[in-house]
């Protein structure tokens, strides 16, 4: 019983909450002891907050008893990146400098959540201040991918990938600056969803590239992803970049893409330079029947081309660490987090320098410097002048595109997860890792990713990813839903009850109690 | 990559910088001058690490120095395209003039505002000596 409860995706988990056939106690209880029984396995978490969790869920329980009528996703229990910021849990960002800080706010979308009644879990593992595409440079250890433990789960968002896909939450909130939401989701068959940029508010996560940062749902369907949106998105005062549009229902969006299973009408163009030398064979493989199915769901499909895409990691590449290296100055050992006193003391100065010495990692030193150095005099014309103006080249290049088809599509990440360790000491073979997710980035528009299959060399999750106009959020999680289904249809189950069942311990005891 | 050994900048092991050393001026005179893009020396790194206020040690100092090379050299390639005409865009979705009402809003409580500082003195962030002696 309690196995079967985290299965559930969360839009039929609220069903079975609203309906009062299961109650949230139990649905979290259920949760909770996935999470003990495969997190010494896959180390998604870097805090659980259990008492916590149980006491919320008991409250959502007892205002669902009272006649209380709550929101859609009432009692769900979901997983939060340690991004954010949260007002009862340590907030790090996977980062030393900030172990053990307990923020003295909520993030905008952790205070929405709450308001809608989701139950908060924990804390989710991550790459130190979002800088990676493994979850290995966090400083507390990396996560593991639930298809294969000796593998990646992607980054910087692997924790909450990983938490999905192994059952430990049905719902997570990530935040995708250069693909850290939608690359994860790819490497662990599971959906991430990078929203248009303003869409959802960042007041109160620890900002990585301002100009690049969204936060976004991560989940193991489409309709789970947007009825999350639903809740987190919309206009934050606080946050001066959020836009003022009115949304619509993103959850009302999906819906109607899996009813209709039908692309009559859509035309979907399939990014020449996002494919071909460089992407494994499978991946490709199973995006190209993907694209066959679309086809066959009366899409027009035609190939387009966006040639300054192959300048988006160089420029992703400065515009990053220039805007990390200031916004990470915050880390001063003055107002949050760890200080370290040099040995015979030392000015204010020397004490910042030996606490970044000691608080941060490599691969957070090394992008503070690049920036320090892409944004020095001399070099700033040169470097991040020039980024910027492919940022501007990037933009065209998606309103060309965009005056004639409806929706980009391409692999979401060129190989399926890669071996613990492969590519950690080389920065650049890592950086290549997010060339499909980047222009999106840079341009602001949305992009969602979701299984399309399991290559056939190495069995492991192959991503989709589909881009649509800025503000068009509501045409992905549609088309998403549809494919989704189509696939589901085609193979008569989800890709994520094909994933090892990392507890088997846990299976036999349940199936033992059935006896 | 290149597997070149850079130059050390000093032989002992204890951190490189520090606030109040200034190895070498990083090359201010633009694209000209004998470091252009793509080449970085160890006595730039240990400069920007200054900036940066990050202490490293002479072997992080060579380490980077390296990797620093290696992805300027990739990212280089942002300049074959960036021509005078095209306008640099800062941000994907520019907004103009956000501004709320000019009234005093939720804020934090002294309290809550100290209560991560890693020393306070009730009602300040207590720091160090801003000033050396040297100033």
């Amino acid at each position: 019983m309690s196995h079967d409860l985290t299965r559930l995706s969360a839009s039929n988990l609220a069903e079975k909450l609203t309906s009062g056939e299961v109650s949230s106690a139990e649905a979290t209880d259920a949760h909770l002891n996935r999470i003990e029984a495969v997190e010494p396995d896959v180390h998604a978490f870097l805090h659980v907050a259990a008492d916590a969790a149980r006491a919320t869920a008991k409250a959502i329980d007892a205002r669902r008893a009272d006649g209380e009528k709550l929101g859609p996703l009432a009692g769900v229990p979901i997983a939060i990146k340690d991004v954010l910021c949260t007002i009862d849990m340590p907030s790090t960002a996977g980062s030393k400098i900030l172990e053990g800080w307990v923020p003295p706010y909520d993030a905008t979308v952790v205070k929405r959540l709450r308001a809608a009644g989701l139950v908060p879990l924990g804390k989710t593992n991550m790459d130190e201040f979002a800088m990676g595409s493994s979850t290995e440079h966090s400083a507390y250890g990396p996560t593991h991918n639930p298809w294969d433990l000796d593998r990646i789960p992607g980054g910087s968002g692997g924790g909450s990938a990983a938490a999905v896909a192994a059952f430990e939450a049905p719902l997570a909130l990530g935040s995708d600056t250069g693909g850290s939401i939608r690359q994860p989701a790819a490497l662990t068959g599971s959906v991430g969803m990078k929203p248009t940029y303003g869409g959802v508010s960042r007041y109160g996560a620890i900002a990585l590239a301002s100009s690049l940062d969204q936060v976004g749902p991560v989940s193991r369907t489409v309709l789970d992803s947007a009825l999350l949106h639903d809740v987190i998105g919309g206009h934050d005062p606080r946050d001066s970049t959020s836009l003022r549009d009115e949304w619509p229902s993103f959850a009302a969006a999906a819906r109607e893409g899996a009813a209709t299973r039908s692309l009559k009408g859509l035309t979907i163009g399939i990014v020449k330079e996002l494919q071909g030398d460089g992407f494994q064979a499978g991946v490709t493989q199973r995006f190209q029947e993907a694209v066959e199915l679309l086809t066959a769901a009366g899409a027009e499909v035609v190939e387009v081309s966006t040639p300054s895409f192959e300048y988006a990691i160089s420029a992703y590449y400065l515009i990053l660490p220039a805007e990390a290296s200031s916004n990470l100055a915050k880390f001063d050992s003055v107002r949050f987090g760890l200080r370290v006193n040099p040995v015979g003391g030392g000015t204010v100065e020397d004490v910042m320098s030996a606490t970044r010495e000691a608080g941060f990692g490599p691969e957070v030193k090394r992008r503070i410097i690049l920036g320090t150095y892409a944004l020095s005099a001399g070099y700033y014309d040169a470097y991040y002048g020039s980024a910027q103006k492919v940022r501007t080249l990037i933009q065209r290049d998606f309103a060309r595109v965009f005056a004639d088809v409806d929706v980009l599509v391409s692999p979401s990440a060129p190989t399926t997860a890669f071996k613990l360790g492969e590519k950690l000491d080389d920065p650049l073979a890592m950086y290549l890792n997010d060339l499909t997710t980047i222009p999106a980035n840079l341009a602001g528009v949305p992009g969602i990713s979701l299984p399309v299959g399991l290559a056939p060399e190495d069995g492991l999750p192959v991503g989709i990813q589909f881009m649509a106009p800025a503000r068009e959020d509501a045409r992905l999680y549609k088309l998403g839903a549809t494919l989704e289904a189509l696939l589901e249809d085609k193979w008569g189950h989800t890709l994520l009850s094909q994933a090892p069942d990392l507890a088997p311990q846990e299976m036999f005891a349940s199936e033992e109690g059935a006896v | 990559m290149s597997t070149e050994t850079p130059p050390t900048t000093s032989e002992s092991a204890r951190p490189a910088t520090s606030a109040n050393s200034r190895p070498v001026a990083a090359n201010s005179n633009g694209n000209g001058g004998s470091n252009g893009p793509g080449e970085i020396t160890t006595e730039q790194v240990a400069h920007l690490a200054n900036l940066a206020r990050i202490n490293l040690t002479t072997a992080e100092i060579a380490k980077m120095t390296v990797e620093l090379a290696a992805i300027v050299e990739n990212v280089a390639k942002v300049t074959e395209v960036a021509t005078p005409d095209v306008p640099a865009t800062s941000h994907p979705i520019p907004l103009t003039n956000v501004y709320r009402p000019d009234v005093v809003g939720e804020t934090l409580t002294q309290e809550q505002a100290l209560s991560g500082a890693p020393e306070h003195d009730g009602s300040r962030f207590r720091v160090s000596a801003i000033l050396g002696e040297e100033q």
